[in-house]
Order: structure tokens, then sequence, then C-alpha cells
């Protein structure tokens, strides 16, 4: 018992240590430093753009999934300490999501505002990527805890519980966008659905109504 | 307590000085040997004659042509086949093409009495790809006219089937790849017969490698690259239309004819540009894949929104 909870102790230590928040954080920068260094060596493929916009897309839903699997994680681990990374996660899911939509714009559209336009309007999978963009940015803004505050913390809860739909309508975005091999858009929805269904049991068990999962 | 004692044996005790004097030679024999099946996807082809067909814009780098591919059954990821497609395809021996169905003479012909029949040509064609991307190959090979005459279509013969190879024990499965195995393409009689469509047997002054589509495949450069069915072993020649694997996959999105066509978007795209590769920037995408002039024609009066 005691060495259990002398481990506990050091687990508490480490995620509480500054120096493990700026390790994650140079983790969750990987993604980007590796697109440079092939970016610098000319190891982008026959097709840079495709490479540059497919790579950031497929770390914005990975970043997605790992910011809602925090909270599970968290109960099941019995670590509530973890919560110290869920906004360092959501916040580099973003920033993904920025230069994934900034490739895709600025060197595919070429900044051609009336392409982009159209392309929003008449594609259903662009249009729902766009949408999950969207609804991204204010919860990037209201991140900080002065808005927290501002808002009060059951308002800015409810505001946040919109990253459900969100990384729904990123997993409907990868899956519409697929031409044949449907296994990985499939895997993350699988992945959505066991972490939702995660937090249903929680409400559940904690008798509290479950709340919308939008608004 | 156990006290283990030091072995006094050495690696340098056991082996013959020789040996491991010449480890460097003893490990290049080895790679040479795991090397040598690779040798033959390099092997050089010559084309006697240059074609007049051939465009005079810049061909798309070896290097990147053998690290982008589509070909769904060695995987789905661009970069896939380059990987794992190499020496499964060159390596099998007496590949042959069984043509049957609507002719005089149906035949079973091996790739060498294949390459006989008439004089290889490089042709340097433009190959536009679905996708909105695309390259410029210098194909060697000759008309796939030449080979279907040989074989003397019936009246009947309205349509030429095409399939694919395929191995299951190293191909990607059907569930995986999201598209019925094995791949089969078609094309009208007068478009298989047209002098542009390509039997094609090597590229880049070379023998195809495996992920190009060995041992031999088609370029039909007016239209998208699916068309351009890989590694044949079977022809049929029928009356009616026959399926192709994507238009199975998804009919609205991929139609029979597949003619490179700007004003006809994919559902999901728009055809309008394509990006030649490695170029940044997209360009225009021309109609016809700009063969219009010897092609357009056997389309005069069709409604190529509806047969796309």
């Amino acid at each position: 018992m005691e060495a259990g909870a002398a481990a506990n102790g050091v687990v508490k230590r480490v995620l509480l240590s500054s120096w493990t928040k700026a390790l994650v954080f140079a983790l969750c920068l990987v993604p980007l430093v590796d697109l440079l260094w092939r970016a610098y060596r000319q190891d982008l493929t026959a097709n840079p753009v495709e490479f540059i916009t497919h790579t950031t897309g497929d770390w914005t839903i990975r970043f997605l999934m790992i910011t809602l699997s925090v909270t599970p994680l968290r109960l099941w681990l019995r670590q509530p300490l973890l919560v110290r990374f869920r906004r360092m996660f959501g916040l580099f899911s973003f920033f993904y999501a920025m230069l994934h939509f900034a490739a895709w714009f600025c060197i595919d559209k070429f900044f051609d505002f009336q392409e982009m336009g159209k392309d929003i309007l008449k594609r259903p999978f662009i249009t729902i990527g766009m949408a999950a963009l969207l609804m991204l940015a204010p919860l990037a803004v209201t991140s900080t805890g002065g808005w927290v505050r501002r808002l009060g913390y059951r308002r800015w809860r409810k505001l946040h519980r919109l990253v459900y739909a969100i990384a729904l309508c990123g997993v409907i975005h990868y899956y519409w966008l697929v031409k044949s091999d449907v296994r990985l858009p499939l895997l993350y929805g699988a992945i959505w659905v066991t972490l939702m269904t995660a937090r249903l049991i929680e409400w559940r068990r904690r008798r509290l109504p479950a709340p919308a999962t939008s608004k | 307590m156990i006290i283990r004692k030091p072995t006094d044996l050495r690696y340098s005790d056991v082996t013959p000085k020789q040996v491991y004097l010449n480890r460097r030679k003893f490990l290049a024999a080895g790679s040479a040997a795991l090397a040598a099946p690779l040798v033959r996807g390099n092997t050089p082809l010559a084309a006697a004659v240059k074609s007049p067909f051939s465009t005079t814009e810049k061909i798309t780098p070896k290097d990147l042509a053998l690290h982008y591919n589509n070909y769904y059954e060695f995987g789905t990821g661009k970069e896939d086949p380059g990987r794992n497609a190499p020496g499964k395809l060159v390596n099998i021996p007496d590949w042959t093409i069984r043509i049957e169905g609507e002719v005089a003479k149906p035949r079973t012909i091996d790739l060498d009495a294949l390459r006989k029949i008439a004089p290889m040509e490089e042709r340097i064609y433009r190959h536009r790809c679905v996708e909105r991307w695309s390259m410029v190959f210098p194909w060697i090979g000759y008309s796939l006219s030449a080979l279907l005459k040989q074989v003397e279509p019936t009246s009947k013969a309205k349509y030429v089937a095409f399939q694919s190879y395929y191995n299951s024990k190293f191909e990607l499965s059907s569930f995986s790849a999201g598209i019925e195995f094995p791949y089969v393409e078609g094309l009208r009689m007068d478009e298989a017969m047209h002098p542009l469509t390509l039997l094609v047997f090597g590229v880049y002054g070379e023998m195809l490698p495996d992920q190009m589509g060995a041992q031999v495949r088609l370029a039909v450069p007016w239209k998208y690259g699916y068309k351009s069915i890989k590694s044949i072993v079977k022809i049929k020649l029928v009356e009616k239309e026959p399926p192709t694997t994507w238009n199975l996959a998804a009919a609205n999105e991929y139609g029979f004819y597949s003619n490179v066509n700007p004003e006809v978007d994919h559902p999901r795209w728009s055809q309008k540009k394509e990006r030649r590769l490695p170029e940044l920037f997209p360009r225009d995408t021309i109609k016809f894949n700009g063969y219009g002039d010897l092609v357009a024609g056997m389309y005069a009066g069709m409604d190529l929104r509806k047969y796309h």
C-alpha cells in the first residue's frame, strides 16, 4: 500500500511539473518539425501540396481525439491532474486545423476567395470541414482562465462541449473525402464513439442528466 | 551467490580471420543476392521508333514517378506502391495475356511473343489523374490495335474488357482497398483501336517497374489515369459495355468513358485545373487532355456530361 501511495506521489509530482508540460508541448510540435524537416530535404512526395494538406489534416483529427480522451483517461486512471494538458491539446488541434486550412486556401486555392466560396458551398466534405473549423475558433479564443471567469464555469463548460460535435464533423469530413479506402475514417469514428460512450457512462453514474452535445 | 566467470572466448577466436576481415565483402555479396531478383525491373528496353504522337513537354523526373502511384492492390497511399510492389510482379515468370471473347483466334500469348508483334515506340504522353494531378511519361510500347488485329475481332466485338493481375497473397484485399479486385477496365472498340491507345511494356528506357504496372499495361492519354489499366493478364472482346472497377465503386463519380474534361466536375472537386507534379501551382486542364484533335471525333454528338 505504501509503495502504491509513493508511486502515486511520484506520478502526481511528474504531472504537476512544469518540465512535463514543456516536454508535452515539445512533443506536440514534432509533427510540424517533421514536416518542415521534410520540406527542407525536399522530401514531401511528388505532390507537396497534397502531402502538407493531408498531414496537417491527419494531425488535426488525432489531436481532437487526444483532447477528447483526456477526460475518460482521468477517470479510468484516477489521475485528475491529467486535465492540466487538456487545453494544450485542444489548442494544438486548432493550431493544426489552421495549418490545414492555410495549406488548402493559400497553396491549393492560391487565395482565390471566389473558388474557395464555391467549394465550401458545393462540396459537402469541405462544407462540414469549414463548419468544424468555425466552431473550433471560439473555443480556442475562450480557452483562457479569464474567459472561464467571464463566462462563468457552467456556461463555459457548455460552450466547450461543442468539441464533441467538432470532432464528429472532422470524422465525417475525412469519411467523405477518401475515394474508397474508409478504414482510417471508420477507425476515428470508432474512437469517437468509444470516447463519447465513456462520457455517457460517467454521466449516468453520477445520475446527472446527459447534456446535449451542442449548445 | 553465483559468480559468472567472463568467457575467455571472443568472436575473433571462433571466426576465421579471412572471414572477419572480409565482412564487408561478405555483406555486399549477401545484399547483392537479395537484390538480384529486383534487377529485372531495371532491364533496359530499347525503343526503335520515336513517335510523332510524343509531346515536347518536360518529362516527370523518374524518381517522383516511382514514388507517387495509385496502385490500390499495393496500398491506397500514394507512397505505398513504391514501397510494397517492387519485386512482386516483375519476377513472375511466364507472364501471359489471355485474349478471348468475340474473336476468330483466341490466344494465350507470352510476353516474348507479345513484344515481337510490332516495333517498340517511345511515346511521351501526358497522364492526367482524376485526382487533379498530372505527369508526363516516356512510355515504350506499340498501339494496342496491332495486338487486337492479330486475334481477328468478330463483328460482335463492340467493347474490349481488360483485367489486371491479382494475387491476394501479397496484394490488398478488396475489403481493405474499398474497390473490387481483380481490377477491370474497358474501352469501346474504336477507342481500343485508336492509334493513341498504347500497349505499354516499358518507361524511362527500361522495362515497366512493378509500381507502374509491370509487366504490361495500357496508356490511354485522353482519359483519366484509372482507365490506363496496369498489369494486364486478360483481354476479352465483348458485345456489351463491360463493368469497370471505379464505376462499380461510385458510378456518379467515375463514368465508363472518363474522358479528361474540365467542363464536367467530379462531384467532390472541380476538374478545371490540375497540378503538373512536382509543380506547386495548378494549370488549366485541357479537354481530352490536349489530344482533342485526334480523338474528339469519336464522341461527336455524344452528351459528354451524361457519358462522363
